[in-house]
């Protein structure tokens, strides 16, 4: 077994072991950072393979949770259909998005991203039957007719099966000749249309995966909040889904979801210490930027690989990313 | 639509587009010369309004206040240029919105801090208060006159400094190679710092400007951010002229679009819905080009 198949393992065994704490604020808050880490994932997929730097993800997410909170509302309330809608639409809505933002690279690509995040958070707010601003609340879902996502044990169980499906499937799509061709769009658009990959494409195929995963995510925190609101379409949580993926290493799947651990873990000490907890985290995460030159993977590979120089898992330099030249 | 009130709107629409112009020359310069995307310029625009109400409070004089907050402005930004931008310029781009990023989160909180959580509103200055009357029918706010007036005069300083002055010379040159203008013996350095300050005082400006339309408050700077990388995405990056009239494109348009469409489809004025139109438009001009409708002659 690999090193990193057996840190998975070891991973996996105290994810399933929350609930032995005894504790329901454990419990639920695990929950919440696998439904997070599943949405950092969507972003790590595009971030990390496609050198896609989304700052809309959360619109994504936040279109799951509507669609879900939606349908649940109007009487359809089995997860069995309730959970692939709501990522379907997600689907639906990054395909479009998708479609008009991949037209742009670089710099452009996270500005369209961000511009169209915030339309589709001022849509949420204009659905005045579901609250508007305020949002609406949520009843849980049903699984397969049974009312047992009420329990907070088993919805937990739910959600972290589902993550690990999420990353079982993700890591066969990147680990495929598609997420081959994905990841040299990344490091090299020319030579892969050169060679016969329209990397459009392939790109919108992505965007419209990450999308259906977000929503998926979107979905889960509905349940998980049994609330729904535009707040979760912001573009703070677009910012903090990407904050997610550095903190943990994009490129790797698994980092995201540690980075939302790390995140959440942080930012619940911090608010437990002070209400202005952001003073201290905005800084944090401009010297993790400033300290931290390629991420922590990139240290980690450093660190085990020292003397074989390595490339950098990601080239970010302004260069090859395109931007408007 | 009566003419007046047509006219009424054209005027309110030119106004929010010359501050979304003043906003999107900061972060338009700032990437032509130093390459780099600055998330952090909508909290320039929130304490600029800060600012100018303390330094209202503690001068007393319309004047002295605008320059104060000004000169605070130009103080934050310079200090900012100099500790966090500078290590960014060499990064790649998702560094530079992460920590860009970061920084918008630490300022939202700051004004919370300092200024409490409390929305705080200005007043119009006395003599630009009141209405003046443009046609028969047609009675306009001074003050919204006034500060388009003023947009457009520093829009026209802006444009003799970068036409007309070394440091314009520079800049555009900058922008070009800047490489080149380093090996020439050009303090580098220093002209970053200039063009970022000079960027930050514009946002500031426009901050203080829209404080008596807006109230002042934590993220105010958000939503007028996004709305100027939409007139980025829309006039071009890097480009003056892109700026100028991607602002105004949008700023019409968002005007206009607010009055007609709940008209047009009978709605009971979704302030959301009307907020989305502006994107659409975004959209449209995506699929005509890629690019932006000036992106191509920057200058």
């Amino acid at each position: 077994m690999s090193r990193r198949a057996v840190l998975f393992a070891a991973l996996l065994a105290i994810a399933a072991a929350v609930p032995a704490l005894g504790d329901v604020y454990y419990t639920r808050f695990a929950t919440q950072i696998a439904i997070y880490g599943m949405a950092a994932l969507s972003v790590d997929l595009l971030l990390g393979y496609g050198g896609l730097i989304t700052f809309g993800q959360a619109a994504l997410f936040g279109v799951g949770a509507y669609a879900a909170g939606m349908l649940t509302a109007a009487g359809v309330t089995d997860a069995l259909i309730v959970w692939p809608a709501a990522a379907l639409v997600a689907m639906v809505f990054a395909l479009v998005i998708g479609a008009l933002a991949l037209r742009t690279s670089g710099f452009q690509f996270i500005m369209v991203t961000l511009a169209f995040a915030q339309m589709v958070y001022y849509g949420g707010q204009s659905l005045r039957a579901y609250g508007g601003d305020n949002g609406f609340t949520v009843t849980r879902n049903t699984l397969a007719g049974a009312a047992v996502l009420g329990d907070h044990v088993v919805f937990y169980y739910v959600v972290l099966a589902l993550l690990i499906a999420v990353v079982f499937v993700a890591s066969r799509i990147v680990n495929s000749q598609f997420g081959l061709v994905l990841r040299g769009g990344r490091d090299n658009e020319r030579r892969l249309a050169a060679i016969g990959f329209p990397p459009y494409r392939y790109k919108l195929a992505a965007f419209t995966i990450a999308g259906g995963i977000a929503g998926l995510a979107g979905a889960l925190m509905a349940n998980h909040a049994s609330f729904v609101s535009p707040a979760l379409m912001s573009w703070q949580m677009s910012g903090e889904l990407l904050a997610m993926v550095i903190l943990g290493s994009a490129g790797t799947l698994i980092g995201p979801v540690f980075g939302a651990a790390i995140y959440l873990v942080f930012a619940q000490m911090l608010s437990d210490y002070t209400e202005h907890w952001m003073l201290f985290f905005g800084p944090l995460l401009v010297l993790r930027v400033l300290l931290v030159k390629d991420g922590l993977w990139g240290l980690l590979v450093r660190l085990t690989r020292a003397g074989e120089a390595p490339a950098p898992p990601l080239d970010w330099s302004a260069e090859t990313a395109g931007g408007a030249e | 639509m009566s003419f007046p009130l047509f006219l009424e709107q054209l005027f309110n629409g030119i106004q929010l587009g010359m501050m979304l112009f003043l906003m999107a020359v900061g972060v338009t310069l700032v990437f032509g010369v130093m390459r780099i995307i600055n998330l952090a310029h909508g909290s320039m625009f929130m304490l600029g309004g800060y600012f100018l109400v303390t330094a209202l409070a503690a001068t007393g004089s319309t004047l002295l206040g605008l320059v104060l907050a000004l000169a605070l402005s130009i103080v934050v930004a310079v200090v900012l240029e100099i500790i966090v931008l500078r290590p960014l310029y060499a990064r790649g781009p998702l560094d530079q919105v992460l920590a860009t990023f970061g920084l918008t989160l630490f300022f939202n909180e700051l004004v919370v801090v300092i200024w409490g959580r409390e929305p705080l509103s200005l007043d119009i200055p006395e003599f630009l208060e009141g209405h003046v009357e443009l046609l028969p029918g047609l009675s306009y706010p001074v003050y919204r006159l006034a500060i388009t007036g003023v947009a457009i005069a520093a829009g026209a300083l802006l444009y003799l400094l970068i036409n007309r002055t070394r440091i314009g010379a520079l800049i555009r040159a900058g922008s070009e190679k800047r490489e080149i203008v380093a090996a020439l013996g050009v303090n580098i350095g220093l002209l970053y710092t200039l063009v970022f300050a000079l960027g930050a005082a514009l946002a500031a400006l426009a901050g203080m400007m829209t404080g008596p339309l807006l109230s002042i408050e934590s993220g105010s700077g958000d939503p007028i951010l996004i709305l100027t990388l939409v007139v980025i995405v829309i006039g071009g990056i890097g480009s003056v002229r892109g700026a100028l009239a991607g602002g105004l494109i949008v700023g019409i348009f968002d005007t206009f679009s607010r009055v007609l469409l709940p008209q047009l489809l009978g709605l009971t004025a979704g302030s959301g819905l009307t907020s989305m139109a502006v994107y659409v438009l975004m959209a449209a001009i995506l699929v005509y080009s890629r690019t932006g409708l000036f992106a191509a002659n920057r200058g």
